[in-house]
């Protein structure tokens, strides 16, 4: 049943989020008004804004998620995150804020004024923008099931329709006040969140403050007689028997209850582990440990340390323990932690999940290789390349970001507000191992959706937390929609319509145009967020990290710092670097496993498109530069500073 | 509409040492960056090395990282202020 604070406070903070947008309308009229907030932020204001608008519910769902199933592997997100904000400050910042006025197109084509590279820069803009909004909306519908009872669908909807009503009535400006009211709640209530972990320490049976009993998972001895397996306690009955990726299941039935066992042979023997398992059925039906699926029989959440510094069995506590304890203790050779995998198959016409519980050794857990195959094979390897290097060069390329540099007055103040955006960004990505590793053993991860690790974390502390950690979370999806959607809304009134076709006829018409395409934007994203339901968010975003970096960052850098670069160039690698990025995408084992094939098959065996994407983009912009004639204006050093002035 | 230049002119006459700087110092981090990713993908067992203080070297490198970041940030402003005050105070004499 549907508790009455988380409600209370989603619908306060929701409601606040729209008042600031009606607040701010009156300074929405004008083009610079709605696109830019007429280039008078303060540039501090601007700096939290930027992590507002940055930590996404990638940051918060996706990594805490990936880290409470995957450990260290999910933390490097958080590194490469941050790490993309170097490139941000020290390459694009300032040249990018001297030479634009609403979007990166106008930098981009400032010294050329092209045809081909407004259209190509706003097709891209509009290409990563939808992309980047598939996470959010998927991490809206994830958010919207335990706090309001809804089904993933109508959190997606509900997201959409509050957004176009903030996009539509008040641009840049409320966004950006929206941003920075977010951003400064989700990095305190975060931190909030790290300090009652720390007080409440880490226990081999974690029960949430006494709020939830520790469910221990049973183990029962088998034998093995002419290759069935006969179980010690005789009143279960084996049913089935099945090795899915050398892993042993026993199928076993008591009292009409099906059930599933892992198997494990040891010089002791053999021993049967229980697991928790979910079936579809042909029709839909989907049955959880045996029974019908309902809101009483779910997978129930799971996580917690085996041993802690050695010391194992029940009840073994910590007390309040200091941060870097913390992770020293989770991360020791001599603690282990029970991480659960899935493992999934056919039975007949049925497709099985089974979860079962796997104890890992802390030191495995603190370092990379749980999810990425850093010592697999060399593509394994290539692959992990390909994703840090995205996350590095895709944030100075994302259209929603770069808009920000705009509402500011200055090249300085764009300095000034991406260090403040760098310290917030920063101190925050520092929590998230914190909340991911706190869920991982706090027993409140959800086996079928790792993306509520964080908010279901605050639950064990009690509904106010959870309440007010996930109508934070769905704030930050709100305001980091509406910046994607200003974004691309952008692309298609200024670039597209006004400077490319000339199609615009005045300012208000402009605002006009805008406001439609924000309309047709978020109702795209409400149909992909439907469709990519169930996928990490954190995932999902470092595939738009991959666009990005692959479309724009090429023709950014090479248009500030190599003087050959043609209009033609610019245009063909935006062009090449969409088309590869997606194209392998499409092609991915990833993509392949969405569409319910098999990912072996994957003709195109990596899962992150950069390392061969990015390089292509610089490669297409060198090639076609040097085919064709130079027509670029004056260099970087001849052009003036700028100062933002009212359209 | 709207095809005038998209900003208005002031001068920046830092604008070369900035771009330098900027360059000199994405290139720093970018190596410590690609050092971290190598040893993870050559010999990524080095990363459980337990340090001074009970961390893994993963966890001190993830977290070194991100501080570096902040330091590089505020060093990489107070250069270019420290620029921008001795240009403008040159460009008054």
């Amino acid at each position: 049943m549907t508790e009455i604070l988380p409600v209370i406070l989603f619908i306060l903070i929701v409601s606040f989020v729209l008042a600031i947008s009606f607040w701010f309308a009156r300074k929405a009229r004008s083009s610079s008004g709605y696109y830019a907030a007429g280039g008078k932020i303060h540039w501090s204001v601007n700096g939290i804004a930027f992590a507002g608008d940055y930590l996404s519910a990638a940051s918060f769902l996706g990594i805490c998620g990936m880290i409470a199933t995957a450990g260290y592997d999910g933390f490097l997100y958080s590194i490469g995150y941050l790490a993309g904000w170097i490139v941000a400050l020290f390459i694009v910042a300032e040249p990018l804020k001297r030479l634009g006025k609403y979007t990166f197109t106008d930098a981009l084509d400032a010294r050329f004024n092209a045809k081909g590279i407004k259209l190509m820069a706003a097709i891209s803009t509009l290409v990563v923008s939808l992309f980047y909004l598939i996470p959010q909306m998927v991490g809206a519908g994830v958010l919207v099931t335990p706090l309001l009872g809804l089904p993933h669908y109508a959190g997606v909807i509900m997201v959409g329709v509050i957004v176009i009503t903030i996009v539509a009535t008040a641009g840049m400006t409320s966004t950006t006040y929206v941003q920075f009211i977010k951003g400064t709640l989700l990095i305190v209530f975060s931190l909030i969140l790290v300090v009652a972990l720390c007080f409440r320490g880490l226990s081999t049976t974690p029960d949430q403050g006494g709020r939830v009993a520790f469910r221990e998972y049973a183990t029962m001895a088998a034998t093995e007689s002419g290759g069935k397996i006969v179980p010690a306690d005789a009143s279960y009955g084996v049913v089935g028997d099945v090795t899915a990726r050398n892993v042993r299941l026993a199928r076993l039935e008591k009292g009409g209850v099906a059930s599933w066992w892992k198997v494990d042979v040891s010089t002791s023997g053999m021993a049967l582990h229980e697991t928790q398992s979910l079936v579809t059925q042909p029709d839909g039906k989907r049955i959880v440990n045996g029974a019908p699926e309902s809101a009483a029989n779910k997978l129930a959440l799971v996580g917690n340390m085996d041993s802690i510094d050695g010391k194992s069995g029940p009840g073994v506590s910590t007390g309040p323990i200091d941060p870097f304890r913390f992770i020293a203790l989770v991360g020791s050779a001599n603690s282990s932690v029970r991480l659960w995998k899935e493992l999934k198959f056919a039975d007949g016409h049925d497709r099985v999940s089974v979860y079962y519980g796997m104890p890992t050794p802390g030191n495995r857990i603190m370092r990379p290789g749980l999810s990425f195959k850093v010592e697999g094979t060399p593509l394994e390897r290539i692959d992990f390349v390909s994703l840090m290097i995205a996350l590095f060069l895709g944030t100075a390329a994302l259209p929603h970001i770069l808009i920000r540099y705009y509402t500011v007055p200055s090249a300085k103040a764009a300095r000034k507000s991406t260090i403040v955006a760098i310290v917030a960004i920063g101190s925050f990505y520092v929590l998230t191992l914190f909340m991911g590793l706190g869920a991982m053993t706090s027993g409140v991860v959800n086996l079928s959706d790792n993306n509520m690790s964080a908010p279901l974390l605050a639950r064990s502390f009690g509904t106010f937390l959870f309440s007010m950690i996930s109508a934070i979370a769905f704030a930050t999806v709100l305001g980091t929609v509406s910046g994607l959607i200003i974004a691309a809304s952008g692309a298609v009134a200024h670039d597209l319509m006004d400077r490319y076709a000339n199609l615009i006829r005045d300012d208000r018409h402009k605002v006009y145009v805008g406001k439609v395409a924000a309309f047709a934007v978020g109702a795209i994203a409400i149909v992909l967020g439907i469709l990519f339901k169930g996928m990490n968010v954190s995932f999902l975003v470092g595939l738009a990290f991959a666009v990005a970096a692959s479309a724009n960052l090429p023709s950014i850098v090479m248009m500030l710092f190599w003087k050959r670069t043609t209009s033609k160039g610019i245009s063909a690698s935006i062009l090449v670097g969409i088309l590869a990025s997606i194209g392998l995408i499409l092609f991915s084992p990833t993509m392949f496993e969405l569409y319910g094939l098999d990912p072996a098959t994957a003709p195109i065996p990596l899962k992150n498109p950069g390392i061969v994407s990015i390089p292509l983009s610089f490669l297409t912009i060198v090639v076609v530069s040097l085919l064709t004639k130079p027509d670029r204006l004056p260099d970087a050093e001849e052009l003036p500073a700028a100062k933002a002035k009212p359209a | 509409m709207l095809h005038e230049p998209a900003v208005q002119a002031e001068k920046d006459p830092a604008f070369s040492y900035k771009k330098r700087l900027g360059v000199a110092l994405f290139a720093v981090y970018a190596l410590i960056y690609a050092a971290f990713i190598a040893i993870n993908v050559i010999e990524p067992k080095i990363m459980e090395t337990i340090l001074p203080g009970g961390l893994n070297l993963a966890v001190v490198y993830g977290f070194g990282l991100i501080v570096f970041a902040f330091l590089l940030a505020l060093a990489y402003s107070a250069m270019c202020s420290r620029r921008e005050k001795a240009l403008e105070k040159a460009g008054e004499a």
